[in-house]
């Protein structure tokens, strides 16, 4: 059977932007999409913006009240995703909390992500042990459920690597979403840890800007994910962010090449 | 798998990176609650520091001059710090203290948890932060300056309503960044597995001693028992040694504000719907996307848009009862009682109190019935005095 992670995603290092829906409009995150696709990333993490999001530092917090208070909602996120499937096949993934999948009702919200090829979603507030509030439905519609693993995991990676699907989000460092000038994590302990027993692939993400910080990520993993960064460059820009997006989507793809 | 459910309820819905922390926490929580030693510190720290047990006191003017039961009120205001927070502060300071954390965080809303927390780690010498919304540092700025002589750090906060939930918001991101010498010292029935069993179970010396007191008092249980809530640790205190006495009414008093009606309360029963936040399902006030709601109350403890998940749980099985009480109910409530009996409440109990105030007449004269009055109002003097139209400024 194929697998869109290994074949094409991970096929070789990938580079994952994120960007948060609704940020400023509708119209801006779809130019930014299509812009990344041209940038020639492997995935882009679409957020789904939610009114606490715990697990963010101030850039992507500031991102998702943006966009909730010009009125974006998770039929609108759902809308933007109609609008690149016009034009583009790329790889999508969801990021959002619990609670605005749970309210959508995770038969509809699955299903609906089924039919416009999104194929993964990654949902910071639910660890291993809640996996099952959307493990079946999730399936039921081809959906993978990105499992993270943590600095703190410790003897919790082995559990977590074992049952992980599509690939696995590997946090760098302590703490909440936002750039850092240095990431002090042994990654490659995790890494070999995660790798003794899966061979799904892995990325690392939080706190990652520059191409140098890309590369080393993506040197002792799969691949680099990259928020924040981008998040910072919409929200100087706003509706002429596409541009500046496309310039430094593409040397972030260059450097993980090079890893 | 899922750990910490109260039917339905409860959960643990937090990043991993937390995941072996509340692993950790539960571990030492299993062990601790059973040792004597532990318990022979905590209880020592409750009864000569903190004053328990509290008094059940008869409000008898009260109650001749409402016509119903006997009304007995338990005392916490009169704990050290003037509220029940620092019977799980001490606990859970202790029981960190144990775990070999040096530094505690907190999140705080009208301030006594931060104030009780700020106590407790000057006491145990542990280093303390406090994260309390922007809006309330203005509303409770004396609480601030009272943190501050316990030696904490208050950091206000500016995200989101500036309000409770952001705080809690910002105390877990806190403890996402650092975790590893710091305790978060959450503050009420609510957040993920075990903090609702481990707070409830600090909690829980308010009906051990009122259940005691008023079958001393009176020779049977009381009709009912009640009191506020926000997140609800006083009321799962209060309700949790009675839960078994199936004749005994369990009500909570959640914050209507302005009236379920409009859009300004925090009646998350009456009004608010299941979801999942903060570590927990339950139920939470949000709109048809699962975004929560900005809440309002005019106190600041019951400003809160969920519920812990025990308190949802005894909702949905009927157990309990919750009744939402308006800002105008709450603050006539806190002139009767002061007026009635030279009772000064903090504006929370006062929402209990209002209950009983208009509820009395559907009790029996035989019976008793029991309002936790939860904290002091010292605090809420000056709110008061300018919800009346007075200028006052603390």
């Amino acid at each position: 059977m194929s697998n869109i992670f290994k074949d094409r995603i991970f096929k070789n290092k990938a580079f994952i932007p994120f960007l948060t829906a609704g940020d400023p409009n509708a119209e801006t995150t779809v130019n930014c999409i299509l812009a990344m696709e041209r940038a020639g990333v492997d995935l882009i993490e679409i957020g789904i913006p939610f009114s606490d999001p715990t697990a963010e530092g101030v850039v992507i917090q500031d991102a998702n009240i943006r966009s909730l208070s010009n009125g974006m909602t998770t039929d609108g996120v759902f809308g933007i995703v109609e609008k690149v499937r016009e034009k583009s096949d790329i790889p999508l993934a969801f990021m959002t909390y619990i609670n605005p999948v749970f309210h959508y009702g995770y038969d509809r919200f699955f299903e609906r992500c089924q039919k416009l090829g999104v194929c993964a979603i990654i949902i910071p507030d639910l660890p291993f042990e809640e996996k099952d509030e959307v493990a079946d439905v999730a399936s039921k519609y081809g959906v993978e459920v990105i499992i993270l693993i943590a600095p703190t995991s410790h003897e919790r990676v082995k559990k977590i690597a074992k049952e992980a699907r599509g690939f696995i989000y590997i946090v760098s460092s302590m703490g909440v979403t936002g750039v850092r000038s240095s990431i002090s994590t042994n990654l490659d302990e995790i890494v070999a840890a995660i790798r003794e027993n899966t061979d799904t692939p892995c990325a690392v993400g939080f706190g990652i800007s520059t191409p140098e910080q890309a590369k080393k990520m993506a040197a002792v993993s799969d691949g680099a994910i990259v928020g924040s960064a981008i998040v910072k460059i919409i929200a100087q820009y706003g509706k002429n962010a596409p541009d500046k997006v496309y310039e430094y989507v593409k040397s972030m793809k260059e450097a993980v090449l090079k890893a | 798998m899922s750990k910490g459910r109260f039917g339905e309820f409860g959960g643990q819905y937090i990043p991993e990176t937390l995941m072996n922390q509340l692993y950790e926490l539960e571990e030492a929580y299993n062990f601790y609650k059973n040792d004597k030693a532990f318990n022979d510190e905590l209880n020592t720290l409750l009864n000569e520091y903190a004053g328990r047990p509290s008094l059940l006191y008869y409000a008898e003017k009260m109650t001749k001059d409402l016509g119903g039961p006997k009304i007995y009120i338990k005392r916490e205001d009169l704990n050290h710090t003037g509220s029940h927070k620092i019977n799980n502060v001490l606990g859970q300071a202790l029981l960190a203290k144990k775990m070999g954390k040096t530094r505690v965080i907190a999140e705080t809303g009208a301030g006594q948890h931060g104030v009780a927390t700020a106590t407790a780690a000057a006491l145990l010498d542990m280093e303390c932060e406090v994260f309390m919304g922007k809006e309330d540092t203005d509303r409770q700025a004396l609480n601030v300056y009272r943190m501050e002589l316990l030696g904490a750090k208050v950091h206000p906060v500016t995200s989101g309503t500036m309000t409770l939930k952001d705080a809690v918001n910002e105390t877990m991101r806190e403890w996402a960044t650092r975790c590893e010498d710091t305790h978060y010292v959450l503050g009420s029935v609510m957040g993920p597995h075990p903090f609702p069993s481990i707070v409830r179970d600090f909690q829980s010396v308010i009906s051990k001693e009122a259940r005691a007191q008023i079958l001393e008092k009176e020779g049977k249980l009381p009709a009912a028992v009640v009191a506020c809530v926000g997140g609800g640790s006083n009321a799962m205190g209060m309700f949790y040694n009675f839960i078994n006495d199936k004749d005994v009414k369990l009500i909570g008093c959640e914050a209507a504000g302005k009236g379920v009606d409009t859009e300004l309360h925090a009646a998350t029963i009456a009004k608010g719907s299941v979801g999942i936040f903060h570590g927990m399902k339950s139920y939470f006030c949000q709109d048809e996307y699962g975004q929560i709601a900005p809440v309002y109350s005019i106190s600041a403890g019951l400003d809160y848009p969920g519920i812990g998940p025990e308190h949802a749980n005894l909702y949905k099985t009927g157990r309990a009862q919750y009744f939402p009480i308006t800002d105008d109910e709450a603050v006539e409530a806190f002139e009767y009682i002061a007026k009635t009996e030279g009772i000064i409440a903090a504006i929370e109990s006062s929402h209990a109190v209002a209950y009983v105030m208009k509820h009395a007449k559907e009790f029996s004269k035989d019976d008793s019935i029991i309002i936790c009055l939860s904290g002091r109002g010292d605090k809420d003097v000056a709110a008061i005095a300018r919800y009346r139209g007075v200028e006052i400024y603390e």
